[in-house]
């Protein structure tokens, strides 16, 4: 059986319901592959053992080059390439620089953040998600489970243990 | 172990449920809209279009045909420029500043703010432009970009340079945090169209969706993404009226050289914005059927918000008067005096009355809970608000230091007009924004849709 096609979806109708199963799943040795749900469900990070974002270094690093670029930018154009005095002040005078160095590295941090975040998460607009179950962004929270990496365990015994652990429902799903 | 307190009022009324929140929001994107949308729309396009019209004789015989003289050089175009800005800062302040405070009501709120933060600035963004005259030709005045004339660059010493990187990072900003927003949302909309068997639909909105499937690692980092973004646009959000003030505040006009400006301006900003996202949340609730979502609460806490800016706005015009007297320098004394007793008196106390004594009938908890009342104030605060800008801006400059060239500055109907046709195309924006988007965010509601103590007892 190849990893990655057959799934058992299990379907759950409650967060704090879910946030319980999960832990019940992750203790009987199951691997959970996915949980869908249709709002941020708090702890779900603590109970499925996901590491922390790294976005927010990514967003540092980019504002760190919106500044550079913006104060190189400046410092080059009014003190370098054609210097000039204005309100007599230095060619290359740092205070009223600051609000375009400020704007910038809002601008490049939010812009490349969110460009990474779409990146790693993998979306795009021309691609078609895999759905598991479409519930799983109106009001149901959806656990998969890959059949092939749980090879340990029978696909009943799987189920079973989805149903203790609270799901409502307990489906097949297979991706060709 | 988590422990929840049942002490606040639940946010959603009526017993909602996750699946209600779907259901109650998705259905306006997909129903035919009301009669009541289809006659407003058609009273936006009108108006749109008389405003165009007058948009493209100002481009074609230049600005000319406004009614600024040689003393009053700044009039309409900047005073719509600086009130649409400030409308727009409502929008961020629920959205980004709300978030880091963990204020929950913002929640069915933020969406439609935010909204009109971005029709608000591509508003105000059309007046520099247009004032520009030429505008085909103001990549080189604005942008940094190599340019024919020598290699001489922009000013980067210039308030109106700063201006330009701020507002189009600022309209950047609330686009990309507006638009993440809408991504889960998107996506509930598209798994409903396949569930309704409407394919194009579905394919539709999932290319807006990019794809979104709502997995517990994409929405972990979605929320630090959202986080992050809250963050960077609550200063973003403060800088950015603090440098349009100081288009005024780093000039040498008595009445604009005043270092109270940039607080004074952000709050004012506030003030009118909250007084705009009223006027529009009280007209969707009704149209929508959203009473459930936007309760009578929101409506008492956003009042509330009212009260304190201006309070604040009141308190700034109470200082600058004082200062002006007590800073004994003559021409600043006589600027005031000027606004209070000059030709322009009407528009000084306009502005005081709406926005100074009106916003204090909401410490009245009957007015700040009436629909009516609020809508009423809502729309006196942004009367007041425009006032405010037109008295800053157009009494300082219409008595010059010479009296010879003392005058009054008289609009003609292309001020109007265009002014208009920021009407047109904001409202325009707007409905289509209401009919084709989720107007509430879903996901961040469908989380509060449960108050807390019913999570305890399972």
């Amino acid at each position: 059986m190849n990893a990655d096609k057959n799934f058992l979806v299990g379907v759950f109708n409650d967060e704090v319901v879910l946030l319980d199963g999960i832990k019940k799943v992750r203790t009987s040795g199951l691997k959970i592959h996915e949980v869908f749900s249709p709002f941020p469900v708090h702890g779900i990070d603590d109970a499925l053992g996901l590491k922390r974002s790294r976005l927010p270094r990514a967003a540092f690093l980019f504002g760190l080059t919106g500044t550079t670029l913006a104060l190189t930018m400046q410092i080059w154009m009014l003190g370098y390439d054609w210097p000039m005095i204005i309100g007599g002040k230095n060619y290359a005078s740092l205070p009223p620089f600051i609000p375009v160095t400020f704007e910038l590295t809002v601008l490049l941090s939010a812009l490349g953040m969110v460009a990474t975040f779409l990146i790693v998460s993998d979306m795009k607009p021309y691609k078609w998600p895999r759905q598991f179950d479409i519930r799983s962004t109106d009001d149901k929270h959806v656990m998969a489970i890959d059949l092939a990496l749980n090879s340990g365990k029978s696909k009943d015994e799987i189920a079973r243990i989805l149903r203790e652990a609270g799901a409502s429902e307990v489906n097949e799903k297979n991706f060709e | 172990m988590q422990v929840f307190s049942s002490v606040r009022d639940p946010l959603v009324t009526g017993g909602k449920t996750v699946g209600d929140v779907s259901h109650d929001i998705s259905r306006h994107v997909e129903n035919k809209p009301p009669r009541s949308w289809w006659l407003a729309l058609a009273i936006s396009l009108v108006v749109l279009a008389y405003g165009l019209y007058c948009v493209c004789t100002v481009l074609w015989n230049g600005i000319g045909v406004w009614g600024l003289n040689k003393t009053v050089g700044w009039a309409w175009d900047i005073t719509n420029f600086v009130w649409w800005v400030g409308i727009g800062h409502a929008g961020t302040l629920i959205s980004a500043i709300l978030l880091l405070f963990r204020q929950k009501w913002r929640m069915s709120i933020n969406r439609a703010a935010e909204a009109m933060t971005i029709f608000a600035v591509i508003c105000a963004a059309t007046f520099p432009l247009i004032h520009m005259g030429r505008l085909w030709l103001g990549f080189y005045w604005a942008l940094p970009l190599p340019n024919a004339f020598g290699s001489l660059w922009a000013n980067f010493n210039s308030p109106l340079l700063w201006d330009v990187f701020a507002i189009s990072t600022y309209f950047t900003v609330s686009l990309v945090f507006w638009y993440i927003g809408l991504i889960p949302d998107f996506a509930t909309i598209r798994d409903r169209a396949v569930a309704q068997g409407s394919m194009l639909r579905a394919q539709i909105y999932n290319a807006m969706s990019f794809g979104w499937q709502g997995g517990a690692k994409t929405w972990m980092r979605y929320e630090a993404v959202a986080l992050i973004l809250a963050g960077l646009s609550t200063p973003l959000v403060l800088s950015v009226h603090t440098i349009v003030s100081m288009d005024f505040a780093t000039s040498v006009i008595p009445g604009w050289h005043t270092t109270i400006f940039p607080p004074y301006f952000v709050a004012g900003a506030i003030f009118s914005g909250f007084a705009m996202v009223l006027t529009l949340l009280l007209i969707t609730r009704v149209v929508f059927k959203l009473e459930d979502y936007i309760t009578i609460y929101h409506i008492e806490l956003m009042n509330i918000i009212i009260i304190v800016t201006g309070s604040v706005v009141g308190i700034a015009y109470i200082t600058e008067l004082f200062i002006s007297w007590y800073s004994g320098v003559e021409y600043e004394g006589y600027a005031f005096y000027n606004r209070v007793q000059g030709p322009y008196a009407w528009s000084y106390w306009s502005m005081m009355t709406c926005n100074v004594i009106s916003p204090q009938l909401f410490w009245i908890k009957k007015i700040r809970t009436s629909i009516v009342a609020t809508f009423v104030l809502s729309i006196v605060v942004n009367i007041g608000m425009w006032f405010e800008r037109f008295v800053i801006i157009v009494t300082s400059l219409h008595r010059d230091y010479v009296p010879s060239s003392w005058t009054y500055f008289h609009p003609t109907k292309y001020d109007i007009g265009e002014y208009l046709f920021t009407f047109g195309l904001f409202f325009t924006a707007f409905l289509l924004f209401a009919k084709f988007f989720p107007v509430i965010n879903m996901a961040e509601v469908k989380s509060i849709v449960k108050t807390d103590s019913e999570k305890v007892s399972h």
